[in-house]
């Protein structure tokens, strides 16, 4: 069971559509596997309807020929029907995130070392997305945030000194969280982690090491 | 349950799915096509692309009139979603991936009550903006003409949002429960 949210802040502002793209793709994400949040998210959206509704420019007006020249255009183009619905499927890697992948599907791993693997995904300039594989039973090196930092449960868990995150869980941290989280025995952990800032390490060999890391 | 204007809406919307009534059709682009304009215009586009943008959108409505989901959103809510997402194209802003639409298959409906009491609900929430207090209901506009970033909203918004995610949660439990 998904006992961590995304934040009404991260949910509004996804609802507004002015996340970075890296945000909107962990938003979707834990979405795509959260109810709860995809109803919280409709009801931001709701905020947005209300706004739209009240949104009052009498001086705002359609051109005299427009409702003309949009049936002209729905004319050329049916309405699209109702598929067969289909239950999405569970798999680890969610839709919006399939996306992301190469075109056969295949998480593209590079080794950071340890067993740690990790593939940057392609997004805007704005933040950094990436997957993370943690092997079971492994540390993540100790870090502090610079930003915003979002990291979400696809497989496995990861424990820190506050808190545990299985899948579906997502992890809001910022500039305050000094954390070293460990992935938990049994299964290798796997997350999509994004930042709006480059990780800072605090230790000496994974100073070193941040350069491979590519953020 | 008194009918208010959000159910309005949705017959005039089922009305085009089911039978491309261009009356009804023509109703509904009386009342969005402006306010979607408008929205539009507030949201930093110039007249002219706002006037087409809003344009594209109504054939939108159209043209996904049969995926709406009446027990989940307002009319109202469903064009703001397609508007935010002509908006997000228009001005070249960051891709935004979503999750996977849960669709009520053409066999299923959802349950009558369930649509009733989320288009008073949204009623509702209009209202409950409107008396906002006036600073406060400025941010929450301001946040969806897109001028906010995600560091500028408010940690706490305010907004009165408990009943309609409830609602909306109800809903999905029984889309769900009708996929599996």
């Amino acid at each position: 069971m998904i006992t961590h949210h995304l934040s009404d802040k991260l949910l509004m502002a996804y609802s507004t559509g002015t996340l970075p793209e890296a945000f909107n793709l962990a938003v979707a994400t834990h979405i795509a596997m959260c109810d709860e949040c995809r109803a919280r998210l409709a009801s931001f959206d709701a905020v947005g309807g209300a706004v739209l509704e009240e949104v009052s420019e009498p001086s705002v007006t359609m051109r005299a020929d427009a409702l003309s020249a949009t049936l002209a255009r729905v004319k050329a183009q049916p309405p699209v029907q109702r598929k067969v619905a289909v239950p999405p499927k569970d798999d680890v890697i969610p839709a919006p995130l399939r996306d992301y992948l190469g075109a056969d599907g295949e998480i593209r791993w590079r080794s950071l070392g340890g067993g740690a693997k990790q593939m940057v995904l392609e997004t805007s300039e704005h933040a950094t997305a990436r997957l993370l594989f943690i092997p079971a039973g492994t540390a993540v090196p100790d870090h502090t945030h610079g930003g915003l930092e979002l990291t979400l449960v696809l497989q496995g868990a990861f424990a820190d000194e506050h808190d545990r995150f299985g899948r579906g869980d997502v992890e809001i941290a910022d500039e305050e969280t000094h954390h070293q989280p460990v992935a938990e025995m049994g299964e290798d952990c796997i997350c999509l982690a994004v930042t709006d800032a480059p990780l800072k390490f605090r230790g000496l060999i994974p100073r070193l090491a941040q350069p491979f890391l590519g953020i | 349950m008194r009918a208010g204007k959000g159910l309005k809406w949705v017959t005039l919307l089922r009305r085009v799915a089911d039978t491309q009534d261009t009356d009804a059709f023509a109703a509904l682009f009386e009342h969005f096509a402006p306010r979607v304009k408008a929205f539009l215009i507030k949201s930093g586009a110039d007249h002219a692309m706002a006037e087409e943008c809003a344009q594209d959108v109504m054939v939108t409505v159209w043209r996904k009139a049969g995926q709406f989901d009446a027990s989940r959103a307002s009319v109202a809510t469903w064009i703001f979603t397609i508007a935010r997402n002509r908006r997000i194209d228009m001005l070249r802003r960051d891709r935004r991936p979503e999750p996977e639409d849960l669709n009520w298959g053409p066999e299923e409906e959802p349950d009558q009550l369930d649509i009733l009491s989320l288009q008073q609900e949204s009623d509702q929430l209009v209202a409950a903006i409107a008396e906002l207090p006036e600073k406060q209901r400025v941010m929450i506009e301001r946040a969806y003409f897109g001028e906010l970033s995600h560091s500028e909203i408010a940690d706490e918004t305010g907004l009165p949002l408990g009943t309609i995610k409830s609602r909306i949660r109800l809903a999905l439990e029984r889309l769900r429960h009708s996929l599996s």
